[in-house]
């Protein structure tokens, strides 16, 4: 009888929480084959994964759009909610009242945000709720067939040849002028960049806005398209190198000191940025905004993290909440004994 | 303190005329912002105190200030506190509407009039009582900034000679108003004297009307139904509210923050156990509400019709996505541009059926600030346990006006929370299907965000998912889902507040009204009664969906009256949808919709109109 050897099976990778990367996977996503918004999919993966997220503390959130389809293809085991068109920021917002224990992960689309719900997205990010919002950025609504959106640039094109003539929103200004306290912009094929800013994103506590360029391979990939591959690719031009250290790991002496600038968020964790060709500072909003409009002026898009602010206090301690979740507060703790309604009804006689 | 009994000279009422004692309405004309309802409410509240049944309605413009304003105060012996539509005592301070306001008096009427309007040349069958306002405020209140917001005072000194009502409840009044402010309880008083003391010294009472103390208040509360419905929200274990101010639903969200701020703040931490936030525009408000009670929190909104409109589409997704949230709709009339400040029963079919595709929403119809206060606790019992939003259709008149009423007794009833699955009863079960119809009764289990367990999270999405929350554009799948709704929904039928019906002998004749209708039609059936021997039963609706019991009464009765405070009949048209083919022809329609809250003599002459033709 002959013998096998049965190969010993390698341990699978976990992360601290002892879960394989499959514990954040999704269901199969029905966005166009080679979509950006697939990839940044992939790094929400990633990042909930190297960050040792809990699954069950997620709440994905969206609106209306390609986008906003995307939450179903990741973390399935999370909460998910798909709201309507531009209104994710105020039901993300009920949701932390109820469970300020929750972490919310918002998932919008340019149209979802710069048109529809931009009322909705200025004051979400006015209050500096906890929430990661995350611009899907295609310039285009994918999902009624390629019309332009309000972050479309002045003279991009459509495949009909129509020809943009309005000026573009600029989320991120926006929202660093708002008073959101973690603001950058990636692009969907930077890999390592959208990791780092999305990991630095969990350890936030405040309102972290993340634009991502993400082209849209079907109606916004071609020449005259500013959001297509090749175009950003081409234009692109990294802030700084990010790299985010999470709080249970040593900062390692990767960086020289020299040209490092070191941020600790709030749990702990570092984002380490790297120098490139300016000095910049991420710490001032001024600075910030210069940077975008100058960039704009010079029809490049810069990418990384523009505006970090880990001393604004966020929308839940300015309610001063009790520390359990409203949602689950036993019925003592949410009815007043009968002695106060005697009380109010007395002063009412 | 002044004279506390009036002593009444019998003489001085003309020849042949009886004194009508505890049964009139007063009508203040006053100018929007000149400080008239400190005096309203004092003359209000003493009127209570003596143990009359009382009643105030305040009709208001659009405006913060300069734009004509009436409050009209109803004392009734018989307790009708319903609108009158004419006044005996008519209070006439605004030079622009004073004309008017004196020629529309019925005959016999008596007005206290700001002496330089010069009214007196405009009626010879009305009782004037002319009061020099400015001369007699200067001595009691030397600074002059205070002078027009004291002034008024002055006509509640008059009122309290003319009509016998006692100076020390004045003053009582006034201490309750400003509670520890002596000053300006001092300072009022003073005005309030002064006017009575003129009266005292120049007029001869000359009208039929007076107050006398009587036993009919004791034990009583008065509240507008805002704050009754903040209150009940408060001790329903509200836990989110978010909302945006629109008239006539601001202050049931102001009462509330007041309440929570003072009552639900733990002790030991110094920690809210609520949150309320004034949202960006009422799409966030309910958007925001939505988001909570998905998450597991008791929510509410409150607002008013346009808002209602905004709310539309998030309304739906929650129908759909089966999400409870409160929703206090205080109705008025139309758009925001036109009588924003008056009442009506606007918003009725639309809340019905609110937002796209196939749509059913509970709606409770409080008809009393005891109802605005229990049907808040049992609103958010039902949308917990039915997992939908639920409305409390709630009126200007209602929730703006200040209505006597019992004490409101403390819920019995422990927290409804629902089916919601705990982490250990997930586990036990190894997973769920968020919209099986496990209980037959169409509604699933849910759990909440946050719940540690792998298989206890579920994506929400709108109509499209299967049993599993799965998303599905199966034909099957959607129809399951559609009827499994419908059902939950007869579900709903058996569990909102059933009609309060009052049979009478008469089989012929059925009234049917709900909300602030409901005071008017009371008083109406006397009349009916007494002047038309007329006898009606009368079924007074406390929820939509309507209960079998509804039905029940239109088939037994031949002709059934339905009070609409709308143009049209919107809730005659609801009834229409439901009930049996062959009664529908039985259904008769009595619209009020003149902006003003309805008054008995309309439903009364309506019904005599329309039974004369049979």
């Amino acid at each position: 009888m002959a013998t096998h050897t049965v190969p010993p099976t390698p341990p699978a990778k976990v992360n601290r929480l002892g879960l394989e990367v499959a514990s954040y996977k999704g269901n199969k996503s029905t966005l166009c084959a080679g979509c950006g918004h697939n990839a940044i999919s992939e790094r929400i993966i990633e990042a909930c994964y190297e960050m040792g997220v809990e699954p069950h503390r997620v709440v994905k959130l969206s609106g209306i759009g390609c986008s906003s389809k995307s939450p179903a293809y990741f973390l399935s085991s999370a909460y998910g909610l798909n709201a309507v068109h531009g209104r994710m920021p105020s039901v993300a917002t009920g949701a932390m009242l109820a469970n300020r224990h929750l972490l919310a992960l918002g998932v919008s689309g340019d149209g979802d945000t710069a048109s529809i719900g931009i009322g909705q997205f200025v004051h979400l990010m006015r209050r500096n709720l906890p929430v990661i919002y995350i611009i899907e950025d295609n310039g285009v609504y994918g999902l009624t067939k390629g019309q332009f959106s309000a972050t479309a640039d002045v003279g991009s094109k459509l495949k009909t040849g129509v020809v943009n003539d309005l000026p573009a929103i600029d989320t991120c200004a926006l929202a660093i002028q708002l008073g959101a306290t973690y603001v950058a912009r990636s692009f969907s094929g930077d890999k390592r960049q959208l990791l780092a800013l999305l990991k630095g994103a969990l350890a936030h506590r405040g309102t972290a806005m993340l634009d991502v360029i993400s082209p849209c391979v079907t109606f916004n990939d071609h020449e005259g398209s500013t959001k297509s591959y090749s175009y950003v690719k081409d234009h692109d031009e990294p802030l700084a190198d990010v790299s985010f250290v999470p709080f249970f790991e040593d900062i390692t002496v990767d960086y020289d000191p020299g040209a490092t600038l070191d941020i600790t968020l709030h749990d702990g964790s570092h984002l380490l940025l790297k120098k490139l060709a300016t000095d910049y500072d991420p710490t001032r909003k001024t600075e910030a905004l210069r940077v975008l409009t100058e960039a704009h002026d010079r029809g490049e898009i810069v990418t990384g993290l523009f505006y970090v602010d880990t001393k604004r206090e966020s929308f839940l301690d300015l309610l001063n909440l009790v520390d359990e979740p409203l949602a689950t507060l036993p019925e003592s703790k949410v009815r007043p004994p009968k002695e106060v309604l005697d009380e109010v009804m007395e002063s009412l006689m | 303190m002044a004279t506390t009994h009036v002593e009444v000279k019998e003489a001085e009422v003309s020849a042949g005329q009886k004194r009508i004692v505890n049964d009139l309405s007063i009508q203040v004309a006053t100018v929007n912002g000149s400080g008239s309802q400190t005096a309203n409410a004092v003359l209000l509240r003493a009127i209570f105190q003596m143990g009359i049944p009382v009643s105030g309605k305040n009709l208001f413009p659009s405006n913060i200030a300069g734009l004509p304003t009436w409050f009209t105060i109803r004392a009734s012996k018989d307790g009708y506190i319903a609108r009158r539509k004419d006044s005996e005592f008519l209070v006439a301070m605004n030079p622009e509407t004073a004309e008017e306001d004196v020629l529309t008096l019925k005959p016999g009427a008596a007005c206290v009039s700001d002496e330089r309007l010069n009214v007196k040349r405009l009626r010879n069958d009305v009782v004037f009582y002319p009061v020099p306002f400015d001369p007699l405020v200067v001595p009691v209140c030397p600074d002059v900034r205070l002078r027009k917001l004291v002034r008024n005072m002055i006509y509640d000194g008059v009122l309290a000679k003319l009509l016998g009502i006692e100076m020390e409840e004045i003053h009582t009044a006034l201490r309750k108003q400003f509670k520890k402010k002596a000053k300006a309880i001092d300072l009022n008083f003073n005005a309030a004297r002064a006017g009575f003391e003129y009266a005292e010294k120049t007029f001869q009472k000359a009208d039929p009307y007076y107050l006398q103390r009587m036993d009919a208040t004791r034990g009583k509360i008065i509240i507008d139904g805002n704050s009754a419905a903040a209150l009940g929200a408060m001790f329903a274990g509200v836990t989110v509210v978010t909302w945006y101010p629109i008239t006539p639903s601001s202050s049931l969200c102001e009462t509330l923050i007041e309440y929570m701020k003072r009552y639900r703040v733990d002790k030991e931490t110094g920690k809210a156990t609520f949150a309320i936030v004034q949202a960006e525009d009422e799409l966030a408000a309910i958007g925001m509400a939505l988001g909570a009670g998905w998450a597991g929190a008791r929510s509410m909104t409150a607002t008013s019709g346009p808002g209602i409109s905004l709310m539309g589409e998030f309304v739906g997704f929650g129908y759909y996505a089966e999400i409870p949230a409160v929703i206090f709709d205080v109705q008025r009339v139309g758009p925001s541009t036109g009588l924003p400040t008056r009442s009506a029963q606007g918003d009725i079919l639309k809340n019905a059926v609110l937002s796209h595709g196939d749509t059913r929403h509970p709606m409770l119809l409080p008809c009393s600030v005891e109802e605005c206060f229990s049907m808040a606790i049992e609103a958010f019992d039902l949308a917990e346990e039915l997992q939908t939003p639920v409305f409390v259709m709630s009126d200007l008149d209602l929730g703006m006006n200040n209505w006597m009423a019992e004490p409101f007794s403390y819920p019995e009833k422990p927290l409804a929370r629902g089916k919601v699955l705990s982490v250990e009863e997930v586990k036990r079960l190894g997973g769920f299907a968020r919209y099986q119809d496990v209980d037959g009764d169409g509604i699933g289990y849910r759990t909440l965000p946050g719940t540690a367990y792998p298989a206890a999270g579920y994506f929400t999405r709108g109509s499209g998912h299967n049993e599993k929350a799965i998303y599905s554009e199966r034909p099957t799948d959607y129809v399951n889902n559609m009827d499994r709704l419908a059902r939950k929904f007869e579900t709903a039928r058996q569990k909102v507040p059933g009609p309060v019906i009052h049979e009478s002998d008469n089989r012929e004749l059925g009234v049917i009204a709900y909300g602030t209708s409901h005071w008017a039609v009371a008083e109406s059936l006397d009349q009916l009664k007494h002047e038309h021997d007329l006898e009606a039963s009368y079924c007074r609706l406390r929820a939509f969906p309507f209960c079998p019991e509804v039905f029940e009464f239109i088939r037994r009765h031949r002709r059934v009256y339905v009070i609409d405070q709308n143009r049209d009949a919107q809730m005659l048209s609801l009834l229409r949808l439901e009930v049996d083919a062959s009664d529908v022809k039985k259904l008769r329609s009595i619209r009020h919709y003149n902006g003003l809250p309805i008054d008995a003599r309309t439903i009364t002459d309506a019904i005599v109109c329309q039974e004369a033709e049979n």
